[in-house]
């Protein structure tokens, strides 16, 4: 059967202006779209509105589902480990004499480190814990990464707030409402993080693929330093993220820089921890009477800044020049012990 | 109890269920973003939007064409699109729809499916695309195993939208 030459239905003028109203709104409903989608693009939190009430209306079963998910995830878990349970238990028991010694160890580090750091006037700032959370489903159907968090501004949520799991980052918050919260996932291409290679600190940033892996880009593009199976964690710089969080596993070298994987698996992790937000805190030299602890090129720098405060000092700051001028990165050392 | 009298003769469906059944199916296919899935890629199929191109391609004119407006805006708030992309594509595919049941009235079922999937792969790429422009760059390999997953449930969406086409129109 051919199509008929017109599409008139009939000799109804009612059913003719139906039709020819229907396309009218189409083609306006497809346009208002478009405007829409200009709104969404100036105004990102236009719609955030709608979107938390929509989470917040649809979160209490959510949750009873993640609930279920995580049990079942979890009782899979306690099944398969009776499965080789003795010759496990003998070897994680040879594990635990073995990381004692370590944990000694570290903690002696860790005492030394806070000594240092205590001298150094800098203030490691640890993101507090704002909330534990799960996250509850996710925009699984698109190719933004998103995923929903069981607490909100209630719970003190607020805009910025790094995410993260045991592993290593999740994200950040991106829209809170009363008791939910949407989460900007590391995988999501928007999403760029400063990072520094866990080993010797090369500076990159981060930035999502879509698909769960990250691009870990070189700031200083030269010979690849990169090799597979080296751990980037976040280096604090710009804030929001607080520094040493593990990110990415280096799995394949590319051009310039290297395609990592996530750590810190969303899908598996049980609870997440929102932090508050990062803030560096800008280390004064002057106060600790010592140059910020980085290269020998940003010593002379700081040598002027430091004379001014350091009044009782000034008699040796003259001295100190004239007797080692060609070695400045050891006249403050020198100083920073007479001072206490 | 009593069963209350019914006619015997000339029965007609439920106005109501007649109504609510197709539009209550693709409401909660879009809602399938909703499922506990913490993915970190995309990879679960628009089930609103397979579930739409189902009725229209089994029961053509069951939609106005505006339909898609409506069904996209519930679809965009659900899915984390931004606001307006399901707007525009769902209606662009409505109207696409509605042209080829002019123009090609007698299909078979493959030539269906095909439709199917070519309306599929352009909603998807579509998606991808605003947020291209919008943010920033994915690659469009991000999206291969969610069409190929579109695509292949198209046929299992069809039967469950037939089987609810019955009971829509039970009498």
């Amino acid at each position: 059967m051919a199509p008929p030459r017109n599409r008139r239905p009939g000799f109804s003028r009612k059913a003719q202006l139906q039709i020819f109203t229907g396309y009218l709104l189409a083609f306006t409903g497809a346009f208002a779209g478009l405007l829409l989608l200009a709104l969404s693009h100036f105004d990102p939190a236009a719609f955030s509105a709608v979107r938390s009430l929509a989470t917040e209306v649809s979160a209490p079963p959510a949750r009873l589902l993640t609930g279920m998910r995580v049990g079942v995830q979890q009782g899979w878990r306690e099944v398969s480990a009776y499965f080789y349970a003795g010759s496990k238990n003998a070897e994680l028991q040879r594990e635990a004499e073995r990381n004692r010694i370590r944990l000694i160890e570290a903690r002696a580090l860790k005492q030394e480190n806070r000594e240092l750091r205590r001298l150094l006037g800098l203030i490691k700032q640890e993101g507090r814990p704002v909330a534990t959370a799960r996250l509850i489903n996710s925009s699984a159907s698109s190719s933004r990464r998103f995923a929903t968090l069981d607490v909100g501004s209630r719970q003190g949520v607020q805009r910025g707030q790094p995410v993260r799991a045991q592993r290593g980052l999740i994200g950040r918050v991106l829209e809170t409402g009363p008791n939910t919260s949407r989460v900007l996932l590391l995988s999501d291409a928007e999403n760029v993080v400063p990072v520094r290679r866990a080993r010797d600190g090369t500076v990159a940033f981060s930035q999502g693929r879509g698909d769960g892996r990250v691009d870990i880009k070189l700031i200083d593009i030269g010979i690849n330093p990169f090799k597979v199976g080296d751990v980037m964690v976040t280096s604090g710089n710009g804030g929001i993220y607080p520094p040493n969080v593990p990110v990415a596993i280096i799995e394949k070298l590319t051009g310039d820089g290297a395609i990592g994987k996530l750590l810190a698996n969303p899908a598996a992790t049980d609870f997440v921890i929102v932090q508050e937000m990062y803030e560096p805190e800008l280390a004064d030299p002057a106060a600790s009477g010592l140059p910020p602890a980085n290269t020998q090129a940003a010593a002379p720098l700081a040598a002027p800044r430091r004379a001014e405060p350091a009044t009782d000092a000034a008699p040796e700051t003259a001295q100190t020049p004239a007797t080692t001028p060609a070695d400045p990165a050891s006249q403050p050392r020198a100083e920073g012990q007479q001072r206490p | 109890m009593n069963a209350p009298y019914r006619a015997r003769l000339n029965r007609e469906p439920s106005a109501f269920r007649k109504a609510a059944v197709p539009i209550g199916s693709v409401l909660i296919g879009s809602m399938t973003p909703l499922l506990p899935i913490v993915a970190s890629a995309p990879v679960l199929p628009p089930f609103g939007l397979i579930v739409l191109i189902c009725w229209q391609l089994l029961r053509p004119g069951i939609w106005p064409v505006w339909a898609g407006v409506p069904f996209g805006m519930f679809d965009d708030i659900l899915s984390g699109q931004p606001v307006g992309s399901a707007v525009l594509l769902w209606s662009i595919i409505l109207i696409a729809l509605d042209l080829i049941e002019q123009r090609y009235i007698w299909r078979n079922y493959w030539q269906d499916w095909f439709i199917a999937a070519i309306a599929l792969i352009f909603a998807l790429t579509g998606g991808l695309a605003i947020n291209n422009f919008l943010a920033s760059d994915t690659r469009f390999s991000v999206l291969y195993p969610q069409m190929i997953l579109a695509i292949f449930l198209y046929p299992l969406v069809l039967r469950l939208v037939a089987r609810l086409d019955h009971i829509r129109l039970k009498r």
